[in-house]
């Protein structure tokens, strides 16, 4: 199920004194079983870039395309197409609304039409997929801590059996904790084909998880490439106001002390990069 | 969608109007309400209609904006203007057919009293559009501020109010953000009977209370952590002064009364 954006640009408010650009002239895909990482400032537009996956939002000029089809065109199924691309947004935890997490979790798939066992299995299912604990199924959300509650949200967007899933910062605001847990549950799911769209600040897990990654800048699409080609400009991030991850950081430090190492995005290659460089005496210091 | 909701909107443009004391704003609005009323026959409105007209226009504000207003008003408007119509008695009967009978009077009273209504709402529109709800606030709470002597709590109104309308926009986007995120869980707020549409509220209404206690909390919070404390010996940062251009203000309201008056 590939996401096509064509030229697509969004203004805010148009015609009026609080008129704003938000995004001008995107055009990007996404293929299937892809994890895309779509980075950008404060305020460069990834939100509003996320909520036009599934048709929340509308472009004012443009077209998005998942599965071939214009899903702004008359006549197209918005609500199916909703289930079919699953969105987390933003401190999801603030969405829960039911008596218990089993109820809230199984709000989406009711929404689809499932009932008795189908709809217990699917509830279930995505539940096992956020690695909670087995008792939380009856309590109250807001009984949970905010990383437990923020996994409910996803188990809720996942009980809907989607392909594709955009996530909106799924870690802001977590401890290193949640944060690790949340991101294993990311990897488990991109590793079973799920096409992921993730925003996310944190450069060292995009730089290790991402097979793709977009750089929004003031609403325009400044780079769309690897992460490798993506991080190897790592002035121009800077200038947008962006990190480079800690990986490629050390590396360019180690080239500014005279050891000749590539750019690397993991913690192995880093490691492998050194030794080779040191056995190959290239140390002028 | 929730977005485009106007709740007194501010129109953030710098004017002559904008600028003028928040309390002599208040003050002369009032006096413009008081105008309206004493005015009697149609073509006392002419000196209302331009005054309206040239305060819009000095304060920079489109006339669709100020029109925009009257809109949510447009039943009880036509509702006052038809029951005046038919139920005014008078000598000079106009029209005369099966049970309805339209006089002269009749017609004139409900002109007037939709006239009427008109000019009290963009009137109000004129001061709510022009001035920041905050600085709004502190103009009241001033005027008010006499009355505390007999134990009125102006400032904490005031603060109430403040902290209100600063929370309207940011509840706003809140529930934007709620309903859209329940849509993307295939949620339906539009179609269905009203029991069906109310309880498809449910998923959006209770994150918002809960949201909206824990901001509440928060900002208490916030506030006590600054030692906020009440009104009791609290200075401020603007300190409001009545100036030239308030004076001036004044004179053209005194002077659009005493036409309405005498025309």
């Amino acid at each position: 199920m590939p996401i096509v954006i064509e030229n697509m640009s969004h203004v805010y408010q148009p015609g009026s004194p609080f008129k704003a650009d938000a995004l001008t002239d995107i055009s990007l895909t996404v293929n299937d079983g892809e994890l895309l990482a779509l980075i950008g400032h404060t305020g460069s537009g990834k939100s509003t870039l996320a909520q036009h996956l599934n048709g929340l939002l509308q472009p004012t000029s443009g077209r998005v395309l998942v599965d071939g089809r214009d899903i702004n065109e008359k006549g197209a199924d918005r609500r199916a197409l909703r289930q079919r691309v699953g969105l987390l947004f933003q401190y999801a935890e603030y969405q829960l609304f039911e008596e218990t997490v089993y109820k809230d979790i199984a709000f989406g798939p009711k929404n689809q039409g499932l009932t008795g066992e189908e709809l217990d299995k699917r509830v279930r299912e995505a539940f096992a997929l956020v690695h909670l604990p087995e008792e939380t199924l009856e309590k109250s959300p807001f009984e949970l801590s905010g990383g437990q509650m923020r996994r409910v949200a996803l188990a809720g967007v996942l009980a809907m059996n989607p392909g594709v899933l955009v996530l909106d910062e799924p870690i802001a605001g977590l401890d290193p904790k949640g944060r690790d847990e949340l991101m294993q549950i990311i990897n488990e799911l991109h590793e079973k084909g799920v096409t992921i769209v993730l925003i996310s600040h944190n450069m060292d897990d995009v730089a290790r998880m991402a097979t793709c990654v977009a750089v929004l800048d003031k609403g325009h699409l400044a780079m769309f490439g690897t992460p490798r080609e993506v991080f190897s400009r790592g002035d121009e991030l800077n200038a947008m106001g962006l990190d480079v991850p800690q990986t490629v950081q050390l590396c360019r430090e180690l080239r500014k002390g005279g050891l000749q190492v590539p750019d690397c995005l993991t913690d192995e290659e880093l490691a492998d990069a050194i030794a080779l460089a040191l056995k190959g005496g290239n140390v002028n210091a | 969608m929730l977005k485009d909701i106007t709740l007194g909107q501010f129109y953030p443009v710098d004017s002559f109007v904008h600028r003028l004391d928040p309390r002599v704003k208040i003050i002369l609005t009032f006096a413009f309400i008081v105008g309206v009323f004493l005015g009697g026959g149609l073509t006392a409105y002419l000196p209302v209609i331009a005054f309206i007209y040239v305060a819009a226009k000095m304060a920079h504000l489109p006339i669709k904006m100020l029109m925009k207003g009257i809109k949510p008003l447009r039943f009880i408007l036509i509702f006052t203007f038809v029951l005046n119509l038919f139920f005014t008695g008078g000598d000079t009967v106009l029209v005369k057919a099966w049970f309805i009978v339209i006089t002269k009077e009749g017609l004139m009273t409900a002109i007037r009293f939709s006239a009427r209504l008109v000019f009290l709402v963009t009137g109000a529109s004129l001061l709510t559009l022009t001035t920041s709800p905050v600085v709004l606030t502190d103009g009241l709470e001033r005027l008010l501020s006499p009355l505390r002597k007999i134990g009125f709590p102006a400032h904490e109104l005031a603060m109430m109010m403040t902290i209100a309308l600063r929370f309207i926009p940011t509840l706003l986007e809140e529930a934007d953000k709620i309903m859209k995120a329940q849509m993307a869980r295939g949620a339906d707020f539009e179609s269905g009977n009203i029991l069906q549409r109310a309880k498809a509220m449910i998923p959006l209404l209770v994150p918002l209370f809960v949201s909206a206690f824990r901001r509440a909390g928060d900002l208490a919070m916030a506030m006590e952590s600054r030692c906020y404390h009440g009104s009791e010996g609290r200075t401020r940062m603007r300190v409001l002064k009545v100036t030239k251009n308030d004076y001036v203000a004044a004179l053209a309201v005194a002077v659009m009364i005493a036409l309405t008056c005498v025309m």
